[in-house]
C-alpha cells in the first residue's frame, strides 16, 4: 500500500499545454502514472502525446474520470483552476505551482472547506507525491527513491530529495512521499497527511521534514502524542535563519520566538519524537529503528 | 514586502481611516519646510522598518522651526538597531485622550483572518497579550464573507472601547479589514489607534506587509518596496529572480530550494562556521541563471569560501557545473569553492568540473562532508 497516488490514480493536468506541465506530466506517465487527460482553456480538442485536451474541468471529468488532478497553471489562474477540479468532483488536487497570492489560498482552502468538503488538496508550492513502484505525479526526482515502509512527508523539496535518498542509501524504500509545501496557507497540513501514514499498512515509519514559521510542527507533535503508534523522526530547517527574515518559502519567516526551529524541535522532542540535527541523522534514526 | 509607515498610512487614507495630514521628507531643509505646512507642533518620525523607534530617539515633537530643524538634522543617518535612517515623517501632532490597538492578520494556524483589539494601545502588544490577555479581544472571520460593521461594533463593544466611540472603532475595524483584504496584505496594525479629546478616531501609526506574490494586481503598490533601504544585493537578487538573504558570516551558500539551502546552513553552523548568505538558486536553473548567482555571492567582499550544495530534481547538475566553469572564467574567484553535486546528471556534472578541473575547487561526496571542507577552507585550514 502507500498513501494518496498509487495504481488506482487517473491523474488529469491543468496546464498540461504548457513547457513546463507538458514535461512533467509526461515524466509522470513514463513512470507509470494514468495520466488520463489535461485541462487548458481554449485548446480543448488537441491531445500533448494522446493524452487528451479539455477546455474545461466539467468535460475532463466527464470524458476521462479522473480522481487526481495535478495543477501546473500560472499563479493567477491557480486558485480558480483548483476550484474548478473540485467542482468537477476530482477528489485529490495536488497543485505544484508556486508564488500564489496568500489571500486566494485562503479564499481555496475556506471554500474547499465549505462547499467541497470531499477534496483534498496537496500543496500548493510542493513538489507533489511519489509512491514509489506505484505513481508520481508531480516533480520528485523519482529515480532516486525505491519501493519501502518509510513515509515521508515534508514541507520542501529538496530537502525531502535530500533525506530520503539518504534512506535509499542505506537499503530502506519509502511509501510514499508526500511534500505538502512551503506556502502560509497550505490545504493539507503535517497532520492531515500523518494521520494517513498511521491509518497505511505498509508504512513502519514516518519522517516527517519542517522547516521554521507557523505552527504545523508543533500541531503535528501534539497529534502525534495522542494519535501515532508508529514511530516518527522529524528534522526541522532553519535553525540559524534570523528573526523577521523570508527565506525563500512564503511560509518559511519566523517573527518574534514562536516559529523558531529550536521550539519546533523542543515540541516534537518533549512528545517522544525524535529530531535529528542533519538530514544525514535524519536518515539514521530512521535506519536504526528499522532495523530494530 | 514591509511598508514603512507613511506608506502604509497613504493606503490607510486610500481606505477611508483616519490619519494626520504630513509628509514624507529626505532633507532638513525639506523637514522644515513641511512641518510649517502640516501646522506646529509636528511630531518628527524617523521611516525605518524595525520597531522601537520610540526609544531609541527617532521621534520627536517639535513646537517650532528651531526645534523641528534640530530633531530633523539629529534623526536623519541615525542609525536604529542597524536601520540607517534616511527618510522622515513629518506629521502634525495629535492631542490624545486614549491609545487603542487594532490589527489584522493571517491567522495560518486557524486558516482565516484575526482582527485583534485592545484598549492597551500604544505599548508592545505581545506584552499585553502575555500578560492581561483578557485586554485583547481576538475574532476570527469568515474569509469568504469578510468583517460586517456588526461584528466589527462587537469586538469594539468587547473590548470595551469608550461607548462613545464604538461606531468610530467599529468604522476604524471594518475600513482596516478592507484595507488587509484589498491591498493584499498579511498584515495591517495600528499602534496606537487613537482617540482624540474630540473623539474622533485616528491611526497614529501604521504597520502593513503586503504579499508580493499579489503585487501584480495592484499596480499603484509596485513602486511601495523601501529600495534605498535594502540589502543591494538582495535587491539586485530579486531583479535577477532569485532568493538571496544576507547574513553576517563569511561562507558565501547556494543551493537549490529553500529548504535543502535553510539546512545547509544549519549544517555549516554546525560544522563551526558562519554563512554569509542563503541564496536558493530554484528549481531549474540553468547555467547562465548559476552564474549570475555567482557573482551575488562573491559580490560580498567579506565571503572567504563558497559552498554549492545542489540535489537536483528539476535542476540539472550538468546545468549547475556548466554555470560554475562560466563563472570561473569571467570572474576568476580569489576564493576557495566547495561542490557538491547529487541528483538529476549528476554524474555529467562531476565529469565536467572534473575535467575543467577549476582552480581551488573541491568536490565532496555528501553534504555534512561539504560542510566541514567549507568551514575549514574560510578558515585558511584548507
Amino acid at each position: 500500500m502507500s498513501v494518496l497516488v498509487d495504481k488506482d490514480t487517473r491523474l488529469a493536468v491543468a496546464g498540461i499545454t504548457g513547457k513546463e506541465g507538458s514535461f512533467h506530466t509526461l515524466n509522470n506517465r513514463r513512470y507509470g502514472t494514468n495520466v488520463v487527460g489535461g485541462v487548458t482553456p481554449g485548446k480543448g480538442g488537441q491531445d500533448v502525446e494522446g493524452i487528451p485536451v479539455f477546455d474545461r474541468w466539467a468535460d475532463a471529468a466527464r470524458e476521462t474520470q479522473p480522481n487526481t488532478a495535478m495543477i501546473f497553471v500560472p499563479p493567477r489562474f491557480a486558485a480558480d483552476a483548483i476550484l474548478e477540479a473540485a467542482a468537477a468532483g476530482v477528489a485529490l488536487v495536488i497543485a505544484i505551482t508556486e508564488g500564489i497570492p496568500a489571500h486566494d489560498e485562503l479564499r481555496v482552502y475556506n471554500t474547499l472547506k465549505r462547499d467541497h468538503p470531499d477534496t483534498r488538496l496537496i500543496g500548493p508550492n510542493c513538489p507533489g507525491i511519489l509512491s514509489p513502484g506505484k505513481a508520481n505525479v508531480g516533480i520528485i526526482p523519482a529515480s532516486f527513491f525505491r519501493e519501502g515502509n518509510v513515509g515521508v512527508v515534508s514541507r520542501s523539496g529538496t530537502l525531502t530529495y535530500q533525506i530520503g535518498n539518504e534512506i535509499a542509501r542505506a537499503g530502506f524504500g519509502n511509501s510514499s512521499i508526500v511534500g505538502i509545501g512551503g506556502d502560509p496557507v497550505p490545504g493539507s497540513s503535517f497532520v492531515d497527511v500523518i494521520e494517513l501514514f498511521q491509518a497505511d499498512q505498509e508504512t513502519e515509519l514516518i519522517v516527517l521534514a519542517g522547516e521554521i514559521g507557523g505552527s504545523a510542527e508543533e500541531e503535528a507533535a501534539q497529534y502525534i502524542a495522542e494519535r501515532v503508534t508508529k514511530p516518527v523522526v522529524a528534522y526541522i530547517a532553519g535553525f540559524t535563519a534570523p528573526a523577521g527574515k523570508q527565506m525563500g518559502h512564503a511560509g518559511a519567516i519566523v517573527s518574534g520566538s514562536s516559529g523558531t526551529a529550536a521550539a519546533k524541535a523542543q515540541a516534537l522532542e518533549e512528545r517522544g519524537v525524535r529530531v535529528g540535527r542533519t538530514p544525514t541523522e535524519v536518515a539514521e534514526l530512521a535506519v536504526q529503528i528499522l532495523r530494530g | 514586502m514591509d511598508l514603512l509607515e507613511y506608506q502604509g498610512k497613504q493606503l490607510f487614507a486610500r481606505h477611508g481611516l483616519a490619519v494626520s495630514p504630513g509628509k514624507a521628507v529626505t532633507t532638513v531643509e525639506d523637514a522644515v519646510t513641511a512641518a510649517a505646512e502640516v501646522g506646529y507642533p509636528v511630531v518628527v518620525k524617523a521611516q525605518v522598518l524595525i520597531g522601537g523607534r520610540g526609544k531609541a530617539g527617532g521621534v520627536k515633537l517639535a513646537a517650532d522651526e528651531a526645534q523641528a530643524r534640530e530633531h530633523a538634522s539629529n534623526i536623519l543617518g541615525m542609525d536604529i538597531h542597524g536601520h540607517t535612517v534616511r527618510k522622515l515623517w513629518i506629521e502634525h501632532a495629535s492631542d490624545i485622550a486614549s491609545e487603542y490597538y487594532a490589527s489584522v492578520l493571517l491567522d495560518r494556524q486557524a486558516k482565516q483572518p484575526l482582527v485583534m483589539f485592545s484598549t492597551e494601545g500604544g505599548v508592545d502588544i505581545e506584552e499585553v497579550a502575555e500578560k492581561t490577555p483578557e485586554k485583547l479581544v481576538r475574532h476570527h472571520v469568515d474569509a469568504l464573507e469578510g468583517l460586517s460593521r456588526e461584528e466589527a461594533v462587537k469586538i469594539a463593544t468587547d473590548g470595551q472601547a469608550d461607548a462613545d466611540v464604538v461606531a468610530g472603532v467599529a468604522d476604524a475595524l471594518v475600513a482596516l479589514y478592507e484595507v488587509w483584504m484589498q491591498e493584499d496584505a498579511t498584515l495591517a496594525e495600528i499602534n496606537p489607534l487613537i482617540v482624540t479629546p474630540e473623539r474622533q478616531v485616528k491611526a497614529l501609526d501604521a504597520k502593513v506587509s503586503l504579499d508580493g506574490n499579489a503585487l501584480y494586481r495592484h499596480p499603484d503598490n509596485q513602486g511601495l518596496s523601501d529600495a534605498e533601504n535594502e540589502d543591494p544585493i538582495e535587491r539586485r537578487a530579486k531583479e535577477q529572480g532569485v532568493q538571496y538573504v544576507a547574513l553576517d558570516g563569511d561562507i558565501g551558500i547556494l543551493g537549490n530550494g529553500a529548504g535543502l539551502v535553510m539546512s545547509t546552513l544549519d549544517v555549516v553552523a554546525q560544522a563551526g562556521g558562519s554563512p554569509a548568505n542563503f541564496l536558493d538558486a530554484g528549481g531549474g536553473s540553468d547555467a547562465a541563471k548559476i552564474k549570475q548567482a555567482v557573482e551575488l555571492i562573491l559580490s560580498n567582499v567579506r565571503v572567504k569560501a563558497v559552498l554549492f550544495n545542489i540535489f537536483g530534481g528539476i535542476t540539472r547538475c550538468d546545468e549547475v557545473a556548466k554555470g560554475l566553469i562560466a563563472a570561473f572564467e569571467d570572474l576568476k574567484p580569489s576564493v576557495p569553492f566547495v561542490v557538491r553535486l547529487d541528483g538529476t546528471n549528476d554524474v555529467a556534472g562531476r565529469q565536467l568540473l572534473g575535467e575543467a578541473a577549476l582552480p581551488n575547487v573541491h568536490p565532496a561526496a555528501t553534504m555534512n562532508e561539504a560542510a566541514e571542507k567549507v568551514v575549514a577552507l574560510a578558515k585558511g585550514q584548507g
